[in-house]
C-alpha cells in the first residue's frame, strides 16, 4: 500500500516536472478574459488620430527569460470583428473597398525571430498576413511584466507597436496622403500552459 | 376632379401619392447607388448619404399618410374588361410594393441606427435607434436594404409595363385613370 502510494506520488511528480519544463515558456494570449487587445489608428485627413480595435484574435507565445532569443509569437485576427466605434465606418471597413472581410476572413502574424534588447525591450521579426498579401514586418516589443497571478496561473504581459502602409498589402482606396500608414499596437497578456 | 376616389375614379391626393412615391423611389434608388461609390474627397460623400436618409424617413410619413388614405377612401373597383387573374395580379403586386417599401425603409433605418446612433432627418428631427443588437446589423440589413431596393425596381419596371399594355395594347383606361383622365 505505502510503496504503491509512493509510486504513484513520484509518477506524478516526474510527470509535473517533465512539463513544467517543457511548456515553461509556453503561453495563451489571454482573449478570453480579454487581457488583450489589438488596436490601429490612422489619420483622418491629416488631421486627427483615428482608433479602432480588432475584437475577436487569438494567439500564443513563447518567451523564458533565461532565453529570450528563442521567443516566438503567433496570432490570428478575424478581420470581421473590426471597431472603429461607427457601424457604418465599419460596415464600410468590411467591404471590398479595406479589407474585403469576406474573401479574407482572417489576418495573421506568424514571428521567424525576435532579437532582445535591453531593458525588456526587443524587436520581433515575423510575416504579416493582410488582405491575402504576406510581407515581412518587425514589431517593436516592450516586456511590461510576469508572474502569478492570484488564481493559481501564471501570467506574462507585452506590448508589442508597429506600422505599415495598407497600400503594401493591397488596400488601395483613396484616404488621403496622410492615411496610407496604419500604426498597430498590440498588448498582450498570456497565461502560461 | 375630386380629393377622393370614387367607385370609378383615383382622386387627386391617390394620383400625387402615387407619382410622388413612384418618382422618389427611383431618385432614392439612382442616389443610393451613387453614393456608396463615391470617392472620400467627393462633395456629395457625407451629403448624398444625409439627403438620402433624410428623403427616406419622409418617404416614411408619405407612406404611412398612403395607406391610411387607402383605408379611408378605397382605390375605385377593377375594369370590368381585366380578367380575374388580372386583377389577382395587380391586388398581388400592391401588396408586394407596399411590403417592400416597409421592408426597405425598415432596413435602411436598421444600417444607420446599428451603433444607436440616430438618424437625423433634413436637420429638422432625429429618428432614435431602437434594434442594435443584430450581429454585424449594418452589413446585414445592407445587403437586405440593397437586395429589396433592386427587387421593387424590378417589380415597379414590370408595373410600368403592364400598365403601357393596358394601354396601347388592350386601349383600356388603366393607365388613365392614375393619370387622373
Amino acid at each position: 500500500m505505502k510503496l504503491r502510494k509512493l509510486t504513484t506520488s513520484l509518477i506524478l511528480a516526474g510527470l509535473t516536472f517533465a512539463s513544467s519544463t517543457l511548456m515553461a515558456a509556453d503561453y495563451v494570449i489571454d482573449t478570453k478574459g480579454a487581457h488583450a487587445s489589438i488596436k490601429f489608428r490612422i489619420q483622418h485627413l491629416g488631421y486627427s488620430w483615428l482608433y479602432g480595435r480588432f475584437n475577436d484574435f487569438d494567439g500564443k507565445f513563447s518567451y523564458d527569460e533565461a532565453a529570450p532569443e528563442k521567443a516566438s509569437v503567433e496570432v490570428n485576427i478575424k478581420t470581421a470583428s473590426v471597431d472603429s466605434n461607427h457601424a457604418e465606418r465599419d460596415k464600410h471597413l468590411r467591404s471590398d473597398d479595406f479589407l474585403n472581410v469576406d474573401k479574407y476572413p482572417e489576418a495573421k502574424f506568424v514571428s521567424t525571430g525576435y532579437s532582445p534588447g535591453k531593458d525588456g525591450k526587443g524587436t520581433v521579426k515575423g510575416n504579416l498576413t493582410l488582405h491575402g498579401i504576406t510581407k515581412p514586418l518587425e514589431i517593436d516589443v516592450q516586456f511590461i511584466g510576469a508572474g502569478k497571478d492570484p488564481w493559481g496561473g501564471y501570467r506574462s504581459g507585452f506590448e508589442g507597436t508597429t506600422k505599415f502602409s495598407r497600400t503594401d498589402f493591397g488596400i488601395m482606396k483613396n484616404l488621403g496622403p496622410k492615411s496610407n500608414d496604419v500604426e498597430m499596437t498590440l498588448s498582450v497578456e498570456g497565461i502560461r500552459q | 376632379m375630386q380629393w377622393k376616389n370614387t367607385t370609378t375614379r383615383f382622386g387627386v391626393i391617390a394620383i400625387a401619392l402615387h407619382w410622388l412615391i413612384a418618382l422618389t423611389v427611383f431618385v432614392l434608388f439612382g442616389l443610393g447607388l451613387w453614393m456608396t461609390e463615391l470617392d472620400y474627397y467627393d462633395t456629395w460623400y457625407k451629403q448624398g448619404p444625409w439627403l438620402h436618409k433624410s428623403i427616406g424617413v419622409m418617404l416614411f410619413f408619405v407612406l404611412l399618410f398612403r395607406l391610411f388614405w387607402r383605408m379611408l377612401t378605397p382605390p375605385p373597383v377593377a375594369l370590368s374588361s381585366h380578367k380575374a387573374w388580372e386583377v389577382k395580379i395587380a391586388h398581388l403586386t400592391h401588396l408586394m410594393f407596399y411590403l417592400l417599401l416597409l421592408s426597405i425603409m425598415f432596413s435602411g433605418y436598421l444600417i444607420s441606427t446599428a451603433d444607436d446612433r440616430p438618424i437625423e432627418v433634413f436637420g429638422w428631427f432625429s429618428v432614435p435607434a431602437t434594434i442594435t443588437s443584430i450581429p454585424e446589423q449594418a452589413d446585414v440589413a445592407g445587403w437586405v436594404h440593397l437586395i429589396l431596393a433592386s427587387f421593387v425596381i424590378g417589380l415597379a419596371s414590370l408595373h410600368a409595363i403592364a400598365a403601357l399594355k393596358h394601354h396601347f395594347i388592350d386601349r383600356d383606361q388603366t393607365l388613365n385613370r392614375v393619370l387622373g383622365r
